[in-house]
């Protein structure tokens, strides 16, 4: 599949230092409906730091971000919420002291006429949406804190996928999870990319990334090596670009 | 209608009957734990009592009824602080704040709006309570901006608080006593005319058990909607009972507590009867009426509000709340301007008592607000707190204090008590959480 017209999402240029030390410097990738990108690298590259420029959690010091040709600006997790933009970072970001329900709504709760929360409606809801990820999932009224790491996977990946997302941000989703859930982790994406989302996937794991990705864009030292597409590259190539920075078959 | 929804302890094994009762009632057992704690207390001051003075003081409906009113501003204040705690943070300044609004609000009472409108004029109460409110939601907002927005640790702000405040209720009384309040303002500290009668008691009575009924069916019938677990009828039949006997007990308590003589005479007099010998109840006092509702209150909020929820949200995982799209500092700041508010309603109540303002009011209670909070279940590491549960380790404090004051212990003796509790109730708490995790 070609990749034709305007870019779902499109980061130009994006800089971001903390105390001096670029974490990000001058990175642009795009993003196109109904693609998987990857974003390798090493710890520390930038993949985290550039993801966390679009989904509001930091604000970049130079760059534009463009979603569907338009130039937005994205000062806080609420913009990027409106752009919707939903995230899965890493540590979840769960409050372990409330439960899925609350967790999944959590920013965005269902209140009823006069105003009070819904509690009721939004167990409902949950107890749909969670029917259709994992539907193993029991465990509706007790703290996230009591749940296993892939319940919790589970609740985070249903507040990303309930609100109609467009754009979808998953940071290293399957790092805590065993081989069954990641093979539904792996469905999950496929069925999202069907349905035309456009998602940016961080992934450590090599085979995932050749599995799961259209184009993988890699990183180093908070700058770009480049962006290829995942059949005109071997594994190799891709692990030569993490760990030298360069692409052996461009530099030929 | 339960097959899709199975109970959340379908797979437990067999338990005692009172677990499966507090499963099947859906009662915390901490609140379970704490009403026997108190009964324990009560029990004891009298049966101590009866044996050492042969007199059993605590069980009478004048002790509770004073109880009642002596706990209105530290539970008042401990609904406050649970929102404080829950979100990682302490307020150590409510003590000195109670002591600068009250002198406040004395002064604006005796020798500001005087002037003015003249002595004994309607507003006076009026203007004073509103400008009180106003200044402890300020002083608390100012507490919050510089804890949100400034990132100065709040232990550190609120120590400094306390003797800020305690310095400038010095200062703007020049070390007076201010005394005595306006007689209306006086009402809201309690006392044989702040209490509301017989008859308005039974009406308020009457009142909460149509809402306690109103909650249980509503809630059933929320239930019903969404096909959701169902407690079975006998449980919702005996929760109704329960509230509605302990309501019904609570206004025959209030109002077999009568009216003094001297107080019956010279009401007797004001109205030109002789009333010598007529049994006047108190009913509840004033200051517990505002304890109720600010209870109901500050409950609601916390459960039913995404304020509420957003509060405990922080306390779980700031981050999490901040990339939930939550903005954790405009919270924060409301937490602390909220918990100045409930500060200035416990410093009108408290004043109005005393019917004058001073410089030493309010002092040392931070400690038994916190004490309060923590004892009734809020964790100091954020959040988890229960609004009821403040409002019942301030009646357990309240409880242990003015039984030993009853039975005559000293104030060394009263302090070492309530500190040993103190710490106590937290050990409890904490080995009670480890056995519910296993």
């Amino acid at each position: 599949m070609a990749n034709v017209g305007t870019p779902l999402v499109e980061l130009k240029d994006i800089s971001i230092s903390f105390g001096g030390i670029k974490a990000v410097d001058r990175v642009s990738v795009d993003l196109y409906p109904g693609e998987v990108v990857g974003l390798l690298g090493h710890n520390g590259a930038g993949k985290s730091t550039l993801i966390k420029c679009l989904s509001g959690a930091y604000k970049a010091d130079a760059g534009e971000v463009f979603i569907n040709g338009e130039k937005v600006i994205i000062n806080n997790p609420r913009d990027a919420r409106d752009q919707n933009i939903e995230t899965i970072y890493q540590t979840l970001a769960l409050a372990d002291n409330l439960d899925a329900a609350s967790n999944l709504f959590l920013g965005r709760e269902l209140v009823t006429k006069s105003g009070f929360l819904d509690e009721s409606k939004m167990e409902a809801e949950t107890r749909k949406i969670m029917a259709r990820l994992n539907p193993n999932f029991q465990k509706f009224d007790v703290p996230v804190s009591a749940l296993s790491g892939g319940q919790r996977q589970s609740v985070a990946i249903a507040r990303a996928v309930y609100f109609d997302a467009k754009i979808l941000i998953m940071d290293e989703p399957t790092a805590a999870l065993g081989p069954q859930e990641t093979e539904m982790v792996a469905e999950l994406i496929q069925e999202l990319k069907n349905q035309g989302l456009g998602i940016f996937l961080i992934e450590h794991d090599i085979h995932h990334v050749m599995k799961l990705c259209d184009r993988a864009s890699v990183m180093k030292n908070g700058l770009l090596v480049g962006t290829e597409r995942v059949e005109n590259v071997t594994e190799d190539d891709i692990l030569s670009m993490i760990i030298l920075g360069k692409n052996p078959k461009r530099a030929k | 209608m339960n097959d899709t929804t199975p109970s959340k302890n379908a797979d437990d094994s067999p338990k005692s009957i009172i677990s499966r009762f507090i499963t099947v009632t859906e009662t915390d057992p901490r609140l379970l734990g704490m009403l026997g704690a108190l009964a324990l207390i009560w029990v004891g001051f009298h049966f101590y009592g009866v044996i050492f003075n042969d007199f059993g003081a605590f069980l009478t409906p004048r002790n509770l009824w004073n109880l009642s009113v002596q706990t209105s501003s530290i539970g008042i204040m401990a609904t406050g602080m649970v929102l404080v705690i829950v979100t990682r943070n302490i307020d150590l300044s409510v003590g000195s704040m109670i002591g600068v609004i009250a002198m406040a609000m004395g002064l604006l009472q005796v020798e500001v709006l005087p002037q003015f409108v003249g002595i004994g004029h309607w507003s006076i109460s009026i203007i004073a309570v509103i400008v009180g409110l106003i200044f402890g939601t300020l002083i608390g907002a100012i507490h919050g901006w510089l804890i949100a927005y400034r990132e100065i640790p709040a232990f550190i702000v609120t120590l400094g608080g306390l003797m800020v405040w305690r310095g400038m209720a010095f200062l703007s009384g020049g070390g007076r006593t201010i005394s005595p309040v306006d007689p209306s303002f006086a009402l809201l500290g309690g006392g044989p005319y702040g209490a509301v009668g017989a008859s308005i008691s039974w009406i308020i009575g009457g009142l909460a058990c149509v809402g306690v009924g109103y909650v249980i069916y509503s809630g059933r019938q929320s239930r019903i909607k969404h096909d959701f677990h169902l407690r079975p009828m006998w449980a919702e039949i005996m929760l109704i009972t329960v509230g509605w006997a302990s309501i019904i007990g609570a206004v025959i308590l209030v109002n077999s507590y009568p009216w003094p003589k001297g107080i019956v005479r010279q009401y007797g007099a004001k109205v030109g009867q002789d009333l010598e010998g007529t049994f006047i109840s108190h009913g509840f006092a004033v200051p517990v009426l505002i304890l109720v509702a600010v209870g109901i209150g500050m409950t609601i909020l916390m459960t039913r509000t995404r304020f509420g929820r957003y509060v405990f949200a922080i306390g779980g995982n700031p981050e999490a709340a901040a990339l939930a799209g939550i903005d954790t500092k405009w919270v924060t700041m409301k937490v602390f301007a909220l918990m100045g508010m409930l500060t200035a309603i416990a410093s009108v109540i408290a004043s109005a008592r005393l019917n004058s303002a001073t410089n030493a009011l309010g002092i040392l209670d931070e400690l038994y607000v916190i004490a309060a909070a923590v004892i009734g279940g809020t964790s100091l590491a954020g959040g988890i707190g229960k609004i009821y549960g403040a409002i019942l380790g301030a009646l357990v404090m309240q409880s242990l204090q003015s039984g030993m004051v009853l039975i005559g212990f000293d104030s060394a003796i009263q302090r070492i008590v309530v500190g040993v509790v103190l710490v106590l109730a937290v050990y409890l708490d904490i080995v009670y959480n480890k056995r519910v995790k296993k």
